[in-house]
C-alpha cells in the first residue's frame, strides 16, 4: 500500500510498502537516520522511541514494532528533528547535557524523544513518562533531574506538527502495483471492516502491534494478508452513558486510562503499570482481549467489573459476558470473520481493586494479575466477582472463592476461609516469571490485601516513604 | 584549569542529538554483507546430520559457513584456546553458533539462519553446580585454595560458630547497544575492523590468528560502545572474526550485530556463585577464623573465569581483617553460556559472601550489623607508616612462553613471582597484602551521620512494631575494592599525542570509551599539561594502529593507566617546547609556564599556537608517545600471595527499603552513598559512575533473574523476561557524595579508579531487604540473590515459621 506522512517536518510518500516493514528499519536502513536506535526490537527498552502526532495529539511510540502503514497520515519526529533546524537544542537536550543524563549515549535518543513528548504535553510525571525507556549506565537519577529542569521551559515552535491527515487530505492508497483494491487494507469504517474481514477471515488484524509486532521482529513471520485497524475511526469511540462506558476495540490504553482515571482508580493504576507510555499509546483494549493471552492484564479486571463484550461478523453482532469469551488456552468464542468491536464496562467500580504482581513494578508482564470486586451489604458479602490472570490457561473467575464469600459475614475469618478455596479454582504453572506455589500463595494473599485495604490498614508499598 | 571540573561527557551533545555514531550507524559501503549465526538447540551432544540447503537457498543469502569451511579454527577464546567460533560436531551449550550466514541484509541473514536442519545425538548436559561437582567437570586440575593461619582451629575454639550458604545469580550485561562489528577488506589482504569492544588489541589478535595474518595487517578502531560493563571484553571476538572471515572470503565488507535475543543466548554473563561459610567469632562479633567455599558455574569455555574466580577470592575479606582464613574456589565447567567479565569481575560475588556473614553474625548476636562490621574493620591507615614495597618480580622467562593470548586477562602469568610479603606488617589481607590505606572508619562515621542512621534505625523499628503488612528494613554496607589487573603485566598503557602547527592537539590512547567518560577525563589531563582550554584537545577513536599492545579497558583501570600515559606524552612535548623557548630566552626551561592557553617566559607571553609554530620551525618534534606501568605490584595467584593491587578504592552506602509481606514486592525508599574517588578528575562523571553502578548492583541482587530450564535453555532472553531496573526502581531519595581525600599512591592527580567499586554498594539494598524480612519473625532470613519478590516472600515465610 501507499502511505504519506511527515518526517521531521518534511512530507514523505512511500509506494507499495511492505505491510510489515517497521518504521525503525526504514529510518535506519532506507532513510539513513541512525539516531533512532534498536535496543531490543520488541518494544521493551524505548531506544527506538519516536514522536508520532495525529489528530489526537503527540505521543511517543516504539518504532521497532511500528509498521509503516500505522503511521499513514501522521507526523513523525525522530531525535534528528527534536532540535531546531539551525542547530538550536531542545530544552530537554540542553538539560540532559547539563545534568549529565547520558553516559554511553545509546539509550539517549529514545529518552530525549520521550522527554520531548512529555514536555510538549505538559506531563510532569517523569517516572511514568520514562518507564518504558531503559538506561543501563546512569541509574536514571540524572535523567530525571534533566526532565525536571526542562519542565518549565517553553515548547519550541518547531515541535508542533500538523499531521497530513488532519488537513482533510484524502489519503491515497492502493494504486499501481497495490495488492488490494484502494483503501481496503486499512478500512475507515466498521462496515468496511466487517465486509472486508468477512471476505478475508484469515487476514491478520493489526491494531497497535505491541504483541503482533513480535511475530515479525522475533518470530520472523511473513504476514501477507493483513488488515490495519488504525484508520477505523468507528472502532476508536468511547461512548459514555450514566452508568457505563462502551469502549471501542481500537481505543488505545492511554485513552482508556484517561477515561477511567477518576471513577475507577484501581483499574487506572493497573493500566499505568501494564505497559510503558509508549506501549499504552499503541496497544488497544480490543487487542488485549482478542489476543486471548492468559497473562493479559485487562481481562481479569474487566471480568471482575462485569464487562460485556461486543462481537461482530459481517452484519451480525452479539454480546456476551467477557468471561464467556475465553474457552481454553489459545481458544476463544470467536467465529471465523468475527472480530471484537467493543467492550462495555460500568462507569464506576467503587469496590474494584486490581492487583498486578510482577518481578519489576513498571513495564513487566504479570506473574499474577488479580481483580477483586466484593460488594458488602449490612455486614455480609452481597456479591463477589473475582478474576485472575496468570493462574490458568485463560483469564478466569475464582468460582469457589466467590462462592465461599457470597452471603458470608464480611470478616477476616471469611476471607481466610475463602483463600483456602483458591487451590480449588486454580492449578497454576511454573515458568520463568514465577513458580506455581508463589502464584497460588500470592493470589490468596490478594484477597487478604483487599480485606486489609477495606479495613484501612496500610498495605500499599508504593505509598510508603522513608 | 580543566582538572577536577564537573564537565559533561565529551560526546554529550552528540548523544542528545542522535549524531553519536556506533558501529551499526557507520554508513556501509555498497555490497556490504550482513551476518547471522545459526544456533544449536541442545545443550550437549553431537551433530548427527546437518542440512543447510534451505539456508543457502533463502532470499539474499551470499554464503554459508560451517566450521569445516573456515580458514582456521577461528578461536575466540581470550584464554585457553577452547572457543572455536563455530561448534563443529560437538555442541557444548544451547545457543552455540553452529553455522554462519552472510546475506544482503540483516533481516535476510536472520531469517536464513533459522532454516538450518540439524539433528543431534544428545547427551546429558551438565547444568548445575551439583552435576558439575559430581562429574568433576571443572577448569584447572582442582579447586584453588588459599589459606592464612589456622582457620579450623580458630573457628573451633571461638566462643561462637555459625555456618551457612548463599546462592547468588548471574547477571546479563544488557548493554543497550548489542554486540556489533564490521570488517572492511583492504588491499593486499589487510583488514580494518570497527568493533564495539573494550579490547581492540584482543580483536586484532584474534582476527589476525583466524586469517593467518601478522597483527600488523589488522587494524581495529573503536570510537565508542553503547555500554560495555565487561560484556565487550571478550564477547565481541566472534563477531569480529566472523566479519573478517567473510570479508576475506568475498572481498566485500561484512557487518554483524546480534539481535537482542541472540545476544542473550550466545554471550556470557556474570558468573553465578554459591558461597558456603563457617565462621568463629566472639560476643562482639569479632571474627577469629573463617572458611569459605566458592562454587561458580563458568559455562562451557574458560574465557576469563580463572581471574574472575580469583578476584572473588581476593574480595572474600571485603573490609574486614580475617586473621585465620581459608578460601576454596571451584571453577566448574557447565553446558551453559561461557560466563565472562562483568563490572566487579568476581569481586561482588566474593564480597557478598562476607557481607552475608556479617549480617548473619549480627542477627545471631542481636546486634546492629554496623557494630559488627566496624568491630571487624581493618585498622586505619597510618601516614608515613608504609612498609617497604615487595621486591620487583624477575623478568619473564623465555623458556616459559607458550602460545596464549598474553594481552588478555584470561592468560596465565608467565613469571614466577617471588615477592615476599612484608614482615611484621600489622594487618594483611588473606593474600598477604598490607592494607595501608584503610579509610572506611572515618568514611563510615561521616556517612552514618549524614544519613541520620541511628535515628532512622529507631524509626524503622517503630514502624515495624506498628505495621503488619508493610515492613521496613535499613542496612549499611561498605566496599573495599582492589585496583589493578591481577595479571600484573596488563598494568601498562600507551598514548600518542600530536601538537599541530596551529596549537591544536590530537590525543590518542589505548583506553576505550563505553560511556564512563574516560576520553573526557584523559582530555582534561592533556589540556592541563599544556595549560590550554579543553576545546584544543581532539579526542580520537581508539586505534590499534596508533597505540599498540593495549590492555582491555577493564578492571576500572582506564583513567589510572591511560591518564598517566597521556600525561607522559604531553610532558615530553611540553618539555621540548619549553626547552626551545628557554633557549630563545636564554633561561631555564623550568621558567617557562603553560597556563590559560598561553605560554609565559620572562614576562613575555605567547599563545600556545605561537609556541607550537616556533617549535615546529625549529625542527623539533611535536609528536610523542607516552607509556605507563603501575609500580609496586607482585602477585602469585597459585599461592595466593603478594601485592596484586596498587591501592584500594572505598565507599559505603545506607539503604532503606519497604517490603510488602503479602507478595514480597519492595521499593528502595532512600539510599545515601559516600564514595572514595580520591582527588576526583571529574566529580560529575565520577558521581555518574557511582549512581549508575549502584543501581546496576541493586538490579543484580533484586529483579535481574536468569532462568534456565531443564534442557539448558535460557528462558530469560530479552527485556520482556529479564528485568533490569527501570526508572522508578531507583531510590526515591538518592543522596550521593564523594569522599574528599587524595589517593595516597601517586596516581594521576591522586585520583582513584571508580568504574567498578560503586557497583557493590548495591549490596546495601539486598541487606536492607534481609533486615526487613528479619523483622517478621525470629529466624534468620538467609536470603538468596536475586531477591525477587518470590524469594523475598519465601524468606518471610521461613522467618515467620522460625525455620
Amino acid at each position: 500500500m501507499d502511505i504519506t506522512f511527515l518526517l521531521n517536518g518534511e512530507s514523505v510518500e512511500l509506494r507499495n510498502v511492505s505491510p510489515t516493514a517497521t518504521l525503525l528499519d526504514w529510518l535506519r536502513e532506507e532513510r539513513g537516520l541512525t539516531g533512532t536506535k534498536e535496543g531490543c526490537n520488541e518494544g521493551d527498552c524505548g531506544a527506538c522511541t519516536v514522536m508520532v502526532t495525529d489528530a489526537r495529539g503527540a505521543r511517543g511510540l516504539n518504532a521497532c514494532i511500528l509498521f509503516l502503514p500505522q503511521i499513514d497520515g501522521c507526523a513523525v519526529r525522530t531525535v534528528e528533528g527534536i532540535g531546531g533546524a539551525d542547530g538550536t537544542l531542545h530544552p530537554v537536550q540542553e538539560t540532559m547535557i547539563a545534568h549529565h543524563g547520558s553516559q554511553c549515549g545509546f539509550c539517549t535518543p529514545g529518552f530525549v524523544v520521550q522527554m520531548a513528548v512529555a514536555h510538549l504535553n505538559g506531563d510532569r510525571n517523569h517516572d511514568d513518562a520514562l518507564a518504558g525507556n531503559l538506561c543501563r549506565c546512569t541509574g536514571y537519577a540524572p535523567i530525571i533531574r534533566a526532565a525536571e529542569a526542562a519542565a518549565d521551559t517553553p515548547v519550541p515552535d518547531w515541535m508542533t506538527d500538523t499531521p497530513p491527515a488532519s488537513l482533510g487530505r484524502k489519503i491515497p492508497s492502493g494504486g499501481p502495483g497495490g495488492r488490494q483494491p484502494p483503501g481496503l487494507d486499512a478500512p475507515e469504517t466498521l462496515d468496511e471492516l466487517a465486509t472486508l474481514y468477512a471476505a478475508r477471515p484469515d487476514a491478520t488484524l493489526i491494531a497497535g502491534a505491541t504483541d503482533l509486532g513480535l511475530w515479525v521482529t522475533k518470530s520472523l513471520r511473513e504476514l501477507e494478508d493483513v488488515i490495519f485497524l488504525n484508520r477505523c475511526a468507528d472502532l476508536q469511540q468511547i461512548t459514555e452513558s450514566d452508568h457505563s462506558l462502551r469502549i471501542g476495540a481500537g481505543v488505545t490504553m492511554d485513552r482508556v486510562l484517561d477515561a477511567v482515571r477518576d471513577l475507577n482508580p484501581s483499574y487506572a493504576e493497573m493500566i499505568r503499570r501494564y505497559g510503558s507510555a509508549q506501549v499504552r499509546a499503541a496497544a488497544t483494549i480490543g487487542g488485549n482481549i482478542a489476543n486471548g493471552s492468559p497473562i493479559g492484564d485487562n481481562p481479569p479486571a474487566l471480568i471482575a467489573m462485569g464487562a460485556t463484550l461486543h462481537l461482530r461478523a459481517g452484519d451480525h453482532t452479539r454480546d456476551m459476558p467477557l468471561e464467556d469469551f475465553f474457552f481454553d488456552y489459545g481458544k476463544q468464542d470467536r467465529a471465523k470473520g468475527e472480530f471484537v468491536e467493543a467492550v462495555t464496562i460500568p462507569r464506576h467500580a467503587p469496590r474494584l481493586k486490581v492487583y498486578k504482581l510482577s518481578k519489576r513494578f513498571d513495564q513487566d508482564i504479570s506473574a499474577v494479575c488479580g481483580a477483586v470486586n466484593i460488594t458488602v451489604t449490612d455486614g455480609s458479602v452481597a456479591q463477589a466477582r473475582i478474576a485472575f490472570g496468570g493462574m490458568a490457561g485463560i483469564p478466569k473467575r475464582a468460582s469457589a472463592v466467590e462462592a465461599a464469600l457470597t452471603g458470608a459475614t464480611w470478616s477476616e475469618k471469611t476471607v481466610r476461609a475463602a483463600m483456602a478455596k483458591m487451590a480449588e479454582d486454580f492449578t497454576p504453572l511454573s515458568d520463568m516469571r514465577a513458580s506455581a506455589g508463589y502464584r497460588l500463595h500470592t493470589a490468596e494473599n490478594m484477597l487478604l490485601r483487599y480485606w486489609h485495604e477495606d479495613q484501612g490498614t496500610r498495605s500499599n508499598v508504593l505509598e510508603v516513604s522513608a | 584549569m580543566s582538572i577536577s571540573k564537573p564537565l559533561p561527557h565529551d560526546a554529550a551533545r552528540l548523544h542528545v542529538t542522535g549524531q553519536a555514531r556506533y558501529v551499526d550507524d557507520i554508513p556501509t559501503p555498497r555490497a556490504t554483507l550482513h551476518l547471522a549465526f545459526g544456533l544449536s538447540t541442545i545443550a550437549a551432544g553431537r551433530i548427527t546430520t546437518i542440512d543447510l540447503d534451505a539456508v543457502r537457498a533463502a532470499p539474499g543469502v551470499a554464503g554459508v559457513w560451517e566450521a569445516k569451511d573456515l580458514p582456521s579454527d577461528c578461536d575466540c577464546s581470550p584464554s585457553n584456546h577452547d572457543e572455536p567460533m563455530l561448534s563443529g560436531n560437538t555442541i557444548q551449550y544451547l545457543g552455540q553458533p553452529v553455522f554462519l550466514v552472510a546475506a544482503t541484509s540483516h533481516l535476510a541473514a536472520r531469517k536464513a539462519a533459522r532454516l538450518g536442519k540439524i539433528t543431534y545425538a544428545e547427551r546429558d548436559a551438565i547444568l548445575t553446580i551439583e552435576e558439575a561437582m559430581a562429574a568433576d567437570s571443572r577448569f584447572e586440575d582442582g579447586p584453588r585454595i588459599w589459606e592464612k593461619g589456622d582457620p579450623g582451629e580458630a573457628i573451633d575454639t571461638a566462643p561462637r560458630q555459625i555456618s551457612g550458604v548463599i546462592e547468588m545469580g548471574g547477571q546479563e550485561h544488557f548493554y543497550l547497544e548489542g554486540q556489533s562489528a564490521m570488517a572492511l577488506p583492504q588491499e593486499g589482504g589487510d583488514m580494518v575492523v570497527h568493533a564495539s569492544t573494550q579490547h581492540p588489541t584482543e580483536i586484532q589478535h584474534k582476527v589476525a590468528h583466524a586469517l593467518h595474518l601478522p597483527m600488523h595487517a589488522v587494524r581495529v578502531e573503536t570510537r565508542r560502545m553503547g555500554g560495555g560493563f565487561g560484556g565487550k571484553e571478550s564477547q565481541g571476538n566472534a563477531l569480529a572474526i566472523a566479519c573478517a572471515v567473510v570479508a576475506a572470503a568475498t572481498g566485500k565488507p561484512a557487518k554483524m550485530r546480534y539481535d537482542r535475543d541472540d545476544d542473550f543466548m550466545i554471550t556470557g554473563k556474570r558468573h553465578d556463585f554459591r558461597v558456603e561459610y563457617r565462621v568463629g567469632f566472639d560476643d562482639r562479633g569479632v571474627i577469629s577464623g573463617i572458611e569459605f567455599e566458592h562454587y561458580t558455574r563458568c559455562g562451557w569455555a574458560q574465557d576469563l573465569s580463572l581471574p574472575v574466580a580469583d578476584r572473588a577470592m581476593l574480595h572474600a575479606d571485603n573490609a574486614y581483617h580475617l586473621p585465620h582464613v581459608r578460601i576454596e574456589s571451584h571453577r566448574l565447567k557447565t553446558n551453559t553460556q561461557s560466563a565472562t567479565a562483568f563490572r566487579g569481575f568476581g569481586g561482588p560475588q566474593g564480597m557478598l559472601g562476607i557481607e552475608r556473614v556479617m549480617d548473619h553474625i549480627a542477627h545471631e548476636l542481636g546486634l546492629d550489623s554496623v557494630a559488627v562490621r566496624r568491630a571487624n574493620y581493618y585498622a586505619a591507615e597510618v601516614e608515613g607508616g608504609q612498609p617497604p614495597a615487595p621486591a620487583a618480580p624477575p623478568g619473564s622467562l623465555p623458556g616459559k612462553m607458550k602460545e596464549q593470548d598474553i594481552a588478555s586477562r584470561g592468560s596465565e602469568e608467565l613469571v614466577e613471582n617471588t615477592g615476599a610479603q612484608a614482615a611484621d606488617a600489622p594487618q594483611t589481607t588473606p593474600y598477604g597484602q598490607v592494607v595501608e590505606d584503610f579509610i572506611l572508619g572515618d568514611l563510615t562515621d561521616r556517612l552514618l551521620a549524614s544519613s541520620d542512621y541511628d535515628a532512622r534505625r529507631a524509626a524503622v523499628a517503630e514502624w515495624n512494631a506498628g505495621n503488619a503488612v508493610i515492613r521496613k528494613g535499613l542496612a549499611f554496607s561498605p566496599v573495599k575494592f582492589g585496583i589493578s589487573f591481577t595479571l600484573t603485566h596488563l598494568n601498562q598503557a600507551g598514548a600518542l599525542v600530536h601538537v599541530y602547527q596551529d596549537g591544536s592537539i590530537h590525543m590518542n590512547h589505548g583506553g576505550t570509551e563505553m560511556g564512563q567518560g574516560l576520553f573526557q577525563k584523559v582530555a582534561q589531563v592533556a589540556a592541563d599539561r599544556f595549560g590550554v582550554p579543553l576545546e584544543m584537545v581532539k579526542i580520537t577513536a581508539t586505534d590499534t594502529g596508533k597505540v599498540p599492545n593495549t590492555s582491555a579497558t577493564a578492571a576500572s583501570s582506564g583513567s589510572d593507566l591511560n591518564g598517566m600515559a597521556v600525561r607522559a606524552a604531553c610532558d615530553t612535548i611540553r618539555d621540548r617546547m619549553a626547552n626551545h623557548l628557554a633557549s630563545l630566552h636564554q633561561c631555564d626551561a623550568r621558567d617557562v609556564d603553560f597556563a590559560d592557553g598561553n605560554v609565559t617566559v620572562q614576562g613575555e607571553s605567547y599563545s600556545f599556537a605561537q609556541v607550537a609554530q616556533l617549535t615546529y620551525e625549529a625542527r623539533v618534534s611535536l609528536s610523542a608517545t607516552g607509556f605507563y606501568r603501575t609500580p609496586k605490584l607482585s602477585w602469585d595467584r597459585i599461592k595466593g600471595q603478594g601485592r596484586p593491587f596498587y591501592y584500594f578504592a572505598y565507599g559505603a552506602a545506607v539503604s532503606e527499603v519497604a517490603v510488602d509481606t503479602l507478595t514480597g514486592e519492595y521499593r528502595i525508599l532512600r539510599t545515601d552513598i559516600l564514595h572514595d574517588a580520591g582527588s576526583s578528575l571529574n566529580p560529575a562523571l565520577d558521581i555518574g559512575q557511582v549512581e549508575g553502578g549502584f543501581v546496576q548492583g541493586a538490579g543484580w541482587l533484586t529483579t535481574e533473574e536468569l532462568v534456565w530450564d531443564e534442557a539448558g535453555r535460557l528462558r530469560t532472553h530479552a527485556p520482556s523476561t529479564y528485568k533490569i531496573p527501570a526508572c522508578s526502581d531507583r531510590p526515591r531519595v538518592f543522596n550521593v557524595a564523594l569522599w574528599d581525600g587524595r589517593n595516597r599512591e601517586d596516581t594521576i592527580y591522586r585520583s582513584k579508579a571508580v568504574g567498578e567499586p560503586p557497583f557493590m554498594l548495591g549490596m546495601s539494598v539486598f541487606l536492607a531487604l534481609s533486615d526487613a524480612i528479619a523483622s517478621c519473625g525470629e529466624g534468620y532470613p538467609a536470603l538468596d540473590a536475586p531477591a525477587t519478590p518470590e524469594r523475598v516472600l519465601a524468606a518471610i515465610t521461613r522467618v515467620r515459621d522460625g525455620l
